[in-house]
């Protein structure tokens, strides 16, 4: 029985789900792009700013204690959340990108040399094709795509054969596409992967606001995410990497925070995983995100991702019946994110006039040009991407709006 | 007299908005507005011409006339940006090149539509009028 109640629950906990645009009563259906913020985060972030800052792991004195203790709390929020077996295993990051990044850059420049190969497949973001590319380019490797099947799943045959054909050093796969929504079974690909010798890293971007993570039942080497995604605020992912792995790798970028004692006869760097947090970290930022994590958890992971189940049914449905919409991405599982085209329409003019009628989507290729390239989708595609606020009567509004856009555009 | 004629184009434009106050209506006769576009020849929809946005392609030809005005014609794949580049297209083409330059454009604004030339948007515009002004400028360099 689906929990339609979810909404009623918690919009209250929404100020900017209240407010107008273009004189309409806002729409927001751009959560894929970024998640609005529930006032436990928001209220929470300026307490911290307001009555308890100081910069963290360096100062003897009770502000820079008490703030310490709160991002760490943070880190150890996210290893539970995520099911990591240790707090270290956790590294404060800008974002997704700026995890993928220091893995490309640290584990791959160790590891990549002439003639090795990534394997990423073609629903990546830009985020996880573009870092490896930089990396391959400096090493001589090169980057690898599975091919994805014209429902927006990946294409497993390919993948197994990839993986023999490649012998990769790397996987890098999506957990749930920004543009599909498709889910991928990351447990299978991880385990084929490890049987092949290559490292693993899973992009948890899109997974982490929609459904429960664990980690270690993945199996993944590198697990990434970012906050702002999952209620939390901008600036701020993590990288969870198996012990081992961090351990064993050279850090990335230098300075405060992440040495042990520096001299101009050597450096030597800090334990984990301090060696990967060079300068002083984004501390409002974590506190508030590890208040994102309580959030979703005073929900449950699995009534977020129930219900919106029920939200992507309903707008496959109702979406499907408008005639000369084409849903890109109906693969079994997905997270709450609905691609669609319209016949013989630009979608920049769907978006723009669904904004007219105030509701937010996205439009374009949603950094996946690859993806589009491989649809043939020249204009992209027109985005509704949902959250645990997110109602059916809003996908009703925002179903209309687009007939009407249609009719105007017609 | 062509940054006048250029200031009175963007004057009849601007009255011809105030009819409707409401963003739909405003959008729906932009949209009209797109179909009745100078339309660029097909045989010079070309990469040549052709200005890539993120998400809409414009193509924008200039033509010199021999009393120094130039000649636009424009098009674009994404209606709303058609109609657009029409707007900016029936403002600017078959001024005088050094008016075109210089002109100071302000009629978006007026109208409620500026933050289609956001670089943000990419739609292609701002780099259309960027497009236009070079051009202008330069043919209007040549003939000083």
């Amino acid at each position: 029985m689906a929990n339609t109640a979810l909404p009623d629950r918690i919009r209250r906990d929404f100020p900017i789900l209240e407010r107008e645009v273009h004189g309409k009563p806002l729409v927001y259906l751009d959560n894929a792009a970024s998640a609005q913020k529930p006032l436990a985060v928001i209220e929470g972030q300026r307490e911290y700013l307001a009555n308890h800052h100081a910069n963290i792991h360096r100062g003897a004195h009770h502000l820079a204690q008490w703030a310490t203790e709160a991002f760490e709390g943070a880190r150890k929020k996210i290893a539970a959340h995520i099911n990591a077996a240790h707090a270290e295993e956790i590294i404060f990051t800008s974002g997704s990108t700026d995890a993928i990044n220091l893995v490309a850059q640290s584990w791959g420049r160790t590891h990549l040399s002439a003639g090795d190969t990534v394997l990423v497949t073609r629903m990546e973001h830009h985020a996880n094709i573009v870092p490896w590319q930089m990396v391959c380019e400096s090493r001589g490797a090169q980057v690898i795509p599975v091919n994805v099947l014209p429902d927006g799943v990946l294409d497993l045959e390919d993948f197994h054969a990839a993986l023999k054909q490649y012998r990769p050093k790397m996987v890098a796969v999506v957990h749930a596409s920004n543009t599909l929504g498709t889910i991928n079974p990351v447990s299978e690909l991880c385990a084929a992967a490890r049987e092949a010798g290559a490292a693993t890293l899973v992009d948890g971007s899109q997974a982490l606001p929609h459904f429960g993570i664990d980690v270690q039942s993945i199996g993944s080497d590198f697990y990434v995410a970012t906050a702002h995604k999952a209620y939390g605020p901008t600036g701020l992912g993590f990288l969870h990497g198996r012990k081992s792995m961090l351990e064993a790798m050279p850090p990335w970028r230098g300075g405060g925070e992440m040495i042990r004692s520096v001299s101009f006869q050597g450096t030597t760097y800090n334990d984990l995983p301090h060696k990967f947090e060079a300068g002083t970290p984004h501390i409002s930022g974590g506190i508030a995100f590890g208040l994102a994590l309580d959030w979703m958890n005073a929900i449950g992971m699995d009534v977020i991702a129930q219900h919106e189940q029920v939200l992507v049914q309903h707008a496959h449905s109702t979406l499907s019946a408008v005639d000369g919409v084409k849903i890109i991405g109906t693969a079994p599982n997905k997270v709450g994110v609905v691609s669609l085209i319209a016949e013989g329409l630009h979608s920049y003019d769907l978006g723009t006039l669904l904004d007219g009628q105030g509701i937010a989507v996205r439009t374009g290729h949603h950094c996946t040009e690859p993806l589009m390239d491989h649809f043939g989708l020249e204009s992209g595609t027109l985005r509704m991407s949902f959250a645990a606020y997110t109602t059916t009567l809003e996908i009703d509004r925002a179903t209309s709006a687009l007939e009407r856009a249609m009719r105007m555009l017609r | 007299m062509s940054a006048a004629l250029i200031q009175s184009r963007q004057a009849e434009i601007i009255e011809e908005f105030a009819l409707f106050d409401d963003w739909m209506d405003k959008y729906e006769h932009l949209i009209e507005l797109g179909k009745d576009i100078p339309a660029i020849n097909v045989a010079r929809k070309t990469e040549e011409h052709l200005i890539k946005g993120c998400q809409s392609k414009v193509w924008l030809a200039a033509d010199e006339a021999d009393d120094g005005t130039v000649l636009f014609t424009a098009d674009s794949d994404a209606i709303i940006t058609k109609g657009l580049v029409g707007l900016m297209v029936r403002v600017l083409s078959g001024a005088q090149a050094r008016a075109i330059a210089e002109a100071d454009l302000h009629f978006l604004d007026t109208i409620g539509l500026h933050q289609h030339l956001s670089p943000t948007r990419s739609n292609g515009l701002a780099s259309m009028v960027q497009q236009m002004r070079l051009y202008a400028a330069a043919l209007a360099a040549r003939r000083a």
